[in-house]
């Protein structure tokens, strides 16, 4: 807050005294610079006769694209209930790997501050900066094409995720209770179990349902590199440009997100 | 307790998690059955996935002699294209966001143009990136432009919503107060909702240019620019040494994202 002094002598209220109105002045003058610079970089890679026709070819594919081609439904509940198997499977076999890491990243659990847990912590930046898509990518390249490179891509993906959030919910534990079970004799695995997991447990549950929830929707879209789910039929009905096939297919996709996040909420919100 | 089951000394037993028993055995029941059901459908090709160990092996060992020289004219593009995609989507995503934010808050928008928000914000947020990457490419040809595009349309999901979510949570007085100097309905905006909203639409801005950056990566997969094109052909040629090189910068830069955001959303707070 500042006053401000006119010519005449009157004190009036400002926002910002002079030197905070420079800073912000400079600061939305190297933002704006920054952002003219990138969409100078983007505008000379477009070809801006395309972006002109855009309305047109828009109402066009459109136009081919309705009504959805409902028969193609028969040929969809495999790769569909595939792609389920790939997130459900993914988050369970993520969660085997993830319970151990966040307790070697977890500063209360962990053996070793200083090596074991910066290990644990880059292995979930490296899970988690790497996109699903490039995880499976991967994996297609190294275990070949088909659902299980989907899945163990899900996996890996997953595992970031649920190890940063579940260390975070064991470094926010009530010590008092572990000290009681370490105080009737319990030896480290059973402190854990009766000391710690009954406190991560209901964390552990929404992680879960909340990473399910995720990894539905990531993995309509795996099958566009090879890895299995209904992203496959996808990529073969863009192949041959069978526009009738696409539209039913992002529907079916939108339908399974929305019931996954409806499922998600509400397992959610019992167990809150 | 009885005197009669202290005699019997019972131990004691954990409780189960689900108190009720009958929700509880129809969970496991339906989990294994669901379980022996995917397993079985699942078909893997195990002497493929053995084979594959082998060049599983060269890919690890790849990270530890990342070759960062032979396509880095390519690699150096990507890069900065991803970036450059990144910090446009999310700006414009953030001038865009605002609106459709205030529209979304229930506390100070009228019943139909938060319908109208909710109704765009849900849109954005139901369609994974790279489906709409697709469609933006067949309408906007291939290019950095359907990418910047599609990561704006993204941000708007994300952001709007965290964003209403955030109006909604206001403290009511302070903007009364401003409302009963007399202010117009953008003074009102300006001084009673947005000082309180702006340290949290900042973090928010930071992490989702994070998030974008990301995203960026996968988005050349499909012909809309950045890194992921040249990742893909990577992979395609088996030159995993490149994808190594890719992957370790791609993994860098966004731990000095997070590290950023991490500090300055602590500095705001």
């Amino acid at each position: 807050m500042a006053i401000k002094q006119t010519t005449d002598g009157i004190k009036i209220w400002a926002r910002r005294n002079t030197k905070e109105q420079f800073t912000n002045w400079i600061m939305w003058f190297v933002g704006t610079a920054i952002f003219m610079y990138c969409w100078q970089g983007i505008s000379a890679e477009t070809d801006w006769d395309f972006f002109w026709d855009a309305p047109e070819i828009a109402v066009d594919i459109s136009s081919r694209a309705m009504p959805p081609k409902w028969d193609y439904m028969t040929s969809l509940w495999v790769p569909l209930w595939d792609t389920l198997n790939i997130a459900t499977m993914g988050t369970f076999l993520s969660l085997v790997m993830a319970i151990p890491i966040a307790f070697l990243a977890a500063r209360n659990t962990t053996p070793d501050k200083y090596i074991i847990r910066n290990l644990a912590l880059l292995i979930i930046v490296s899970s988690r900066s790497i996109n699903s898509l490039i995880w499976a990518l991967l994996l297609v390249s190294i275990i070949g094409p088909g659902v299980f490179a989907g899945l163990v891509a899900i996996s890996l993906r997953s595992i970031g995720f649920c190890a940063k959030l579940l260390y975070e919910a064991i470094e926010e534990i009530d010590e008092k209770q572990v000290e009681a079970i370490t105080a009737t004799g319990a030896s480290r695995w059973q402190v854990m179990v009766f000391g710690i997991l009954p406190q991560i447990m209901p964390a552990l549950a929404g992680i879960t349902v909340f990473r399910w929830d995720i990894n539905i929707r990531e993995s309509t879209v795996l099958g566009l590199v090879g890895a299995g789910g209904i992203g496959l039929q996808m990529q073969g009905s863009l192949n041959i440009l069978a526009w009738p096939q696409v539209s039913l297919i992002l529907l079916v996709i939108l339908i399974a997100v929305l019931i996954s996040e409806w499922v998600s909420a509400k397992i959610r919100g019992a167990i809150i | 307790m009885s005197e009669a089951s202290l005699a019997l000394g019972r131990t004691w037993k954990r409780p189960p998690i689900i108190s009720n028993p009958i929700l509880r055995w129809t969970l496991i029941i339906g989990a294994l059955v669901y379980l022996i059901a995917a397993v079985m459908t699942i078909d893997v090709n195990w002497s493929r996935v053995y084979e594959g160990l082998e060049r599983g092996k060269k890919f690890i060992l790849a990270f530890s002699n990342p070759n960062f020289s032979d396509r880095w004219t390519d690699i150096h593009e990507g890069m900065l294209e991803s970036i450059v995609m990144a910090l446009a989507s999310t700006v414009a995503g953030i001038i865009i966001s605002i609106p459709i934010g205030l529209g979304a808050a229930r506390n100070i928008a009228p019943l139909p143009v938060y319908l109208i928000c909710r109704g765009i914000i849900a849109l954005s947020r139901a369609l994974h990136e790279i489906i709409v990457a697709i469609l933006l490419v067949a309408v906007f040809g291939f290019g950095p432009l359907a990418g910047f595009l599609t990561l704006s349309f993204a941000t708007i999901g994300f952001l709007s919503k965290l964003l209403a979510e955030d109006i909604e949570d206001t403290d009511k007085s302070q903007a009364e107060a401003i409302k009963a100097t007399g202010s117009s309905w953008l003074q009102w905006i300006n001084f009673g909702i947005q000082p309180q909203i702006m340290p949290r639409l900042i973090g928010l801005s930071i992490y989702r240019l994070d998030i974008n950056f990301r995203e960026s990566a996968i988005l050349g997969l499909v012909g809309a620019g950045g890194i992921g094109a040249t990742l893909n052909t990577a992979f395609d040629r088996y030159e995993f040494d490149t994808a190594a090189a890719i992957i370790i910068i791609i993994i860098a830069i966004v731990m000095v994202l997070e590290n950023t955001s991490t500090f300055i959303r602590g500095k705001l707070q």
